[in-house]
């Protein structure tokens, strides 16, 4: 894992003591809400339905042990003893105090992080594959061109007031696990015919009100020219981006109106000048990142034996466990959802259990999922089944990866100012009436995605099925969207027809997996069947 | 009615405009007609809150006094407190209390 120099350090430390001044003076009447406002978000501190909300980075998904038991400590001495995992692979926290929040990015800081860039029109954290140097499918591992990119983007003069937020996804393998083409730049490193490593540029794709699916704008640029590529990207985006109008400020509506090919252009064009002005790290910075994320020391010889008696085991293998790169291991998921929990919800007791676990278990590293899970990345086989003793006895043992249990869900209308109906409960109910194992054996996988408004929070667009929450004269009413999917083969949702009230949007979904029991073939997902038959019979049934 | 509602600068706790203060209940809520827009440039002015706002509500008796709803759900769960964790609502006790949102 990479480790701050004493530049990030002192970059970190300098920004907490900033924001304890500004909140000093804010508490003392020296500033006035309008000139806070943009100062606390610099710092990740929203005002939400019911307190102030800290949004905590977590580059690109990955933390320490360390780290997590302080996310946990957060909890318990300065919110309500739980945290959020969200779907840019973040914590969030509900209820924090104004006066407190200094003492909390002190503790941060403390263990090498920070809530700086979590919100405001900038580039945001950097996400990434949860699987990243575990994957045996991966061409390398992306979490070093990551880092670089968020040392690039930290802080960086020209990106600190773009026409709107700016995401970033960086993957390496065929396998998308991170969404990479719903970001506003998705950067998929690759290796050319030749052997080298280099960085696929795509650009302008996103969910919210006007979902699009990034086109590639660049096959391979060599590594020596990654953050050159990128700055040119963003220039073109900073230089003609709307500011004129919020809900067309995102670089994919510049890149849909100018087309493709003509946005392409100006950034060759800009490319092309920016090449001559040396603003390309060296590549032995690069380097040095990339020691940071050596594999751990695995067993060599290490067995590939499990011992799956214990049937509950079994079935946690089965549906929450990835293939490792190293023979011996496995790649675990822990999930956030238990039948009619709260999506990506963990007590301070849970995160700090996870934290040592981790420790113990997993080469001292995390992962945060942006389907809000938490992954162990290298768990040798042997110790497997005592991992998930450990997790099951504190509720975290659930065996329900990628089915209709593991719902992605925004915090929606119970937490958030901006939605316009709960997700959560729905989310509950649909959870218990798909809760039980054979069901979710019956079905499979089935990635279903709730927002509580158009901003897309809840990834509705990508959902297998999506739920996407609306404000109906002041009734929340839930819209059905059935075909989204967010791998390699990224495709967006449609919307099947009215929508329903609460109880009515967990009939429509039932309905809809009926469909599917029914005519699936051999091997065919939930998404397959619906590729292949199309929309029409799913409308009849829901709709008769 | 109108009734006038915003947050607490130190805790960002949801707070009601009483008539004389600021109460985390919103059964509390003052009447405040056409002065909302006075009472917050006040209020704000003295930093007791922010991010205040005039909504709809209506006061309807009950078994034990009076109680105010505001009109819009979004404003009754910023009044209770989140539906799906009632523990952390102002109402822990009260199984009633998210059916009052809804």
């Amino acid at each position: 894992m990479y480790k701050y120099d004493s530049y990030d350090q002192q970059m970190v430390d300098t920004r907490v003591a900033e924001f304890r001044d500004q909140v000093r003076r804010r508490l003392s009447g020296e500033l006035t809400e309008e000139q806070f406002r943009p100062l606390r978000l610099q710092n990740g501190l929203y005002l939400q339905l019911h307190a102030y909300m800290l949004r905590v980075a977590v580059p690109y998904g990955t933390l320490n042990s360390a780290q997590m038991t302080v996310l946990g400590d957060i909890a318990d001495k300065y919110d309500r003893g739980y945290g959020h995992f969200t779907t840019r692979q973040n914590i969030q926290y509900n209820w924090i105090k104004l006066e407190d929040t200094p003492d909390i990015l002190a503790d941060l800081a403390k263990v090498e992080m920070h809530a700086i860039q979590t919100s405001g029109n900038c580039i945001r954290n950097i996400s990434s594959d949860q699987y990243a140097g575990a994957a045996a499918d991966e061409v390398v591992d992306p979490r070093p061109y990551a880092e670089l990119l968020r040392q690039w983007s930290s802080f960086h003069p020209e990106f600190l007031t773009l026409p709107r937020k700016f995401k970033i996804a960086v993957i390496a393998s065929e396998t998308d696990r991170a969404a990479m083409r719903l970001h506003d730049i998705g950067i998929k490193m690759v290796r050319n015919p030749a052997g080298e490593i280099g960085a696929q540029f795509y650009a302008g794709g996103g969910m919210g009100r006007t979902p699009m699916i990034g086109p590639m704008i660049r096959e391979f640029v060599p590594l020596d020219q990654l953050i050159t590529y990128s700055e040119a990207c963003l220039r073109v985006y900073n230089r003609y981006g709307r500011r004129d109008n919020k809900y067309k400020a995102r670089i994919k509506i510049l890149v849909h109106e100018l087309g493709k090919d003509e946005y392409t252009r100006q950034v060759e064009e800009e490319f092309a000048h920016l090449l001559g002005q040396g603003i390309e790290p060296p590549l032995a910075e690069l380097e040095r990142i990339k020691q940071y994320f050596v594999d751990p020391a695995f067993e060599a010889g290490a067995s590939d034996e499990l011992d799956l008696s214990d049937p509950d085991f079994r079935l946690w293998v089965e549906r929450n466990t990835h293939a490792h790169k190293q023979a011996g291991y496995v790649i675990a998921n822990v999930s956030l959802k238990p039948v009619g929990g709260i999506p990506g919800d963990a007590s301070a007791d849970q995160i700090r259990l996870m934290a040592q676990l981790a420790k113990d278990y997993s080469f001292d590293e995390l992962r945060v999922t942006h389907a809000q899970n938490i992954v162990f990345p290298h768990v040798k086989k042997a110790d497997l089944y005592t991992l998930w003793k450990a997790l099951d006895e504190a509720g975290l043992g659930i065996a329900n990866l990628d089915t209709l249990g593991d719902i992605i869900a925004c915090p929606g209308l119970d937490y958030c100012s901006l939605a316009n109906a709960r997700s959560i409960p729905v989310a509950q109910k649909i959870s218990e009436r798909f809760g039980s194992a054979e069901k979710q054996a019956e079905i499979g996988e089935l990635k279903l995605k709730i927002s509580g408004c158009i901003n897309a929070c809840g990834h509705h667009h990508a959902g297998h099925i999506g739920i996407l929450g609306v404000d109906k004269k002041g009734v929340e009413n839930y819209q059905l969207l059935l075909g989204g999917c967010e791998g390699a083969d990224t495709s967006l949702g449609k919307i099947t027809g009215p929508g329903f009230d609460e109880n009515g949007i967990v009939d429509a979904v039932e309905k809809a997996t009926e469909v599917y029991l029914s005519n699936k073939q051999d091997g065919e997902r939930f998404l397959d069947t619906y590729r292949r038959i199309g929309m029409d019979p799913f409308k009849e049934a829901i709709y008769g | 009615m109108k009734i006038l509602t915003g947050n607490d600068l130190k805790t960002g706790a949801v707070t009601w405009w009483t008539g004389v203060g600021w109460s985390l209940d919103v059964n509390d809520a003052a009447d405040v007609g056409e002065d909302g827009a006075k009472i917050i440039a006040r209020e704000e002015g003295v930093q007791n809150v922010f991010a205040a706002y005039v909504i709809d509500g209506e006061k309807t008796a009950a078994k034990d006094g009076w109680t105010v709803r505001p009109a819009h759900i979004k404003d009754r769960i910023r009044a209770l407190g989140p539906t799906v964790r009632p523990d952390l609502t102002l109402k822990p006790s009260d199984p009633e209390a998210v059916n009052w949102v809804i």
